[in-house]
């Protein structure tokens, strides 16, 4: 039984420069990370499998070949086996043809007990490609998981965080869930893990090891176009007043006149 | 940036110490300080993270890292909390006569339980035994396959919350330091209690506490070494644990000069950020200089230790003494540099401050550590 965990490798900062011609983040020499969301991913796999005492975590991820960068943080923390899903046709993918595309390897891997995903990356936001997957693979969804109150062989029982409180939702296995920041607090990995994750070398999977459909993958599989792309503008610091709310509200009102707005 | 050349290991240890530090530490470090309560969870985390291990030889599930990883770890923990990384730096203190002189079975038993987080404890300072250590009064008398201990340690580090602990005690007190011997006692050993835990100045989440035996009945086979080996132990343990110390202390001072750089440059005065004056920019080339030859000569004593190098008691006693007279000097001048903002508790190097100075103290005060190096130098030209 896998408990298949999809992460992705991201840049870490938080003011990445972009490309407004090509619509794409520059990556150039940007430190990548995992994706902080995957992070919970991964742990709360090796949880289920340290609780239940079954299972094998292993860790997908698509991407360029340092992506196996992000495979080898896994391995450190734990996880027993690393996927990397790379290949130029897979390159420019969507959500849409990135799901696709992890869905095929999902199947090819076999024997699925769990899927995890951090509840969405911090460089896109999007948080689709979890449910998608659900959806290529026919699966039950359950996004937002803060907690797994029991899981069996078979079924499971997670509480989920929404805007309006929590919601207990019991699910059929396997499952694809999303898990947020509530549900636990991601190891430090060890010294021996981090030496095994040296060693580690990532099986790579391509466009001819995974059974696809060349329709439905990177560039002419992905439906999105990023029409523009450009960074908010940057708000400046802002004026504080004190004083009596009347006299406040004269004082901004004539500031408002003063900047012609009324 | 000094290239130390560290191995991958080294390299992979003292990233994991930073990790460690900035995502467990950190939040916690003012909590701890505050409630002086000992810090298990972070303990738990290093020791999860295989931290304990390093210093523990590969045959006992140890990584067999040494004395340079050692130091490399407690650098960065300190840099975190001095008090909090005591816990880690203060089982291998108690760890080393173990390592060092304990025999096939003692090592077989105890090492492995400190590989995987066990947190020991080294006991030689008594009320009236501090730098006079060979005026120790703790008894150990034969009893058949035991000894008796009675007798009150003092100013333990680790005290109560270690599952291990090495005493030093006389078994021949007509022969004073000769006359002593060390002894591996387990907690909840009957005779065996803890008495005051000590309200200190710094490092407040190191748990400091009295030793008590009365009547404590410990078996033959956890004498270290033999009858009289006692000081010869503690005196080579010492050896390879002061440069731990120095480690805490180049922490300390890195901290400092982080701290002070940093707000240096914000602090605006006379229309300009103080890091702008001579005055400040000199007092931090200062600090700097004065943490890199420290740390120079810390990471240089550690790899001779690590060679097999064991006249090695000058050169420890000196990384621990210069490494902790820099500690104190950066810590004071991080003050100074904050103005008063440094004094406060708000800001984080008043810590620092209480912190250091402990490092001129403990295993052994640097007055003795400036004897200990003259006596070694003057034996030496002839």
């Amino acid at each position: 039984m896998n408990i298949v965990v999809c992460i992705k490798q991201v840049p870490d900062t938080q003011d990445v420069q972009m490309d407004p011609e090509r619509g794409t983040l520059i990556r150039e020499g940007v430190k990548s990370i995992v994706n902080p969301f995957d992070l919970y991913a991964i742990e709360e796999g090796l949880r289920i499998k340290e609780r239940t005492g079954k299972g094998r975590v292993v860790v997908m991820t698509m991407g360029p070949p340092q992506a196996e960068e992000a495979l080898r943080e896994a391995i450190a923390m734990g996880a027993d086996h690393g996927i990397l899903i790379s290949d130029r046709a897979f390159a420019g993918a969507d959500t849409l043809a990135t799901s696709y595309t992890l869905a095929k390897s999902i199947e090819k891997l076999g024997s699925p007990w769990i899927i995890i995903c951090g509840k969405q990356a911090m460089d896109g936001d999007t948080a689709q490609v979890g449910p998608e997957l659900a959806t290529w693979l026919n699966f039950p969804q359950i996004t937002y998981v803060s907690r797994i109150i029991d899981i069996g062989d078979d079924r499971i029982k997670v509480e989920r965080l929404t805007d309006y409180g929590y919601d207990i939702v019991e699910s059929s296995l396997p499952c694809v869930i999303t898990v947020n920041k509530e549900i636990n607090e991601p190891r430090i990995p060890s010294l021996r893990g981090m030496m095994k994750a040296k060693k580690f070398k990532a099986e790579v999977w391509d466009s001819s090891s995974v059974e696809v459909d060349q329709r439905y993958i990177g560039l002419d599989g992905s439906p999105t176009r990023v029409v523009s792309i450009f960074a908010p503008p940057v708000k400046k610091g802002g004026e504080k007043y004190h004083g009596e709310p009347e006299e406040l509200a004269r004082h901004i009102a004539r500031k408002l006149e003063e900047m012609k707005i009324i | 940036m000094i290239d130390y050349f560290l191995t991958e290991e080294e390299q992979m240890i003292k990233e994991l110490a930073r990790k460690i530090a900035e995502e467990k530490i950190f939040p916690k470090r003012e909590y701890y300080d505050e409630t002086q309560e000992f810090p298990w969870d972070i303990v738990k985390v290093m020791a999860e993270s295989d931290l304990f291990r390093i210093f523990i030889p590969e045959e006992y599930e140890g990584l067999g890292g040494g004395v340079m990883a050692l130091t490399l770890a407690v650098e960065e923990l300190s840099r975190g909390c001095a008090g909090i990384a005591l816990a880690f730096a203060g089982t291998a203190l108690g760890t080393f006569p173990i390592i060092l002189f304990g025999n096939e079975e003692q090592k077989k038993k105890y090492l492995p339980r400190v590989a995987s987080g066990e947190v020991v404890a080294f006991a030689l300072t008594e009320a009236d035994a501090g730098s006079d250590a060979g005026n120790i009064k703790t008894r150990a008398i034969k009893d058949g396959d035991h000894y008796v201990l009675n007798g009150t340690k003092q100013f333990i580090t680790n005290g109560g919350e270690a599952g291990i602990y090495v005493v030093i005690a006389l078994t021949n007190p007509e022969k004073g330091a000769r006359g002593a011997s060390a002894f591996i006692v387990e907690k909840g050993t009957p005779g065996f209690s803890f008495g005051k835990k000590e309200n200190k100045l710094g490092i407040r989440a190191s748990a400091t506490r009295e030793l008590i035996f009365q009547d404590c009945r410990v078996p033959a086979e956890n004498l270290l070494g033999r009858e009289g080996m006692g000081f010869i132990i503690a005196m080579k343990t010492f050896d390879y644990s002061r440069p731990g110390v120095a480690a805490q202390a180049l922490g300390i001072a890195q901290a400092a000069i982080e701290e002070a750089a940093r707000y240096a440059k914000q602090r605006v005065q006379f229309g300009v950020p103080i890091a702008n004056f001579q005055a400040i920019q000199h007092m931090l080339a200062d600090m700097a200089m004065k943490l890199e030859a420290a740390r120079a000569l810390t990471y240089q004593v550690a790899r001779n230790i690590d060679k097999g190098n064991t006249k090695i008691s000058k050169e420890s006693a000196m990384v621990k003494c210069l490494a902790s007279d820099v500690a104190m000097e950066a810590a004071l001048n991080a003050v100074q540099i904050f103005g008063g903002y440094g004094y406060m508790k708000e800001y984080p190097v008043e810590k620092l401050l209480r912190d250091a100075k402990i490092t001129q103290i403990y295993e052994g005060t640097n007055q003795i550590m400036r004897n200990i190096i003259a006596s070694q130098l003057l034996k030496e030209v002839k």
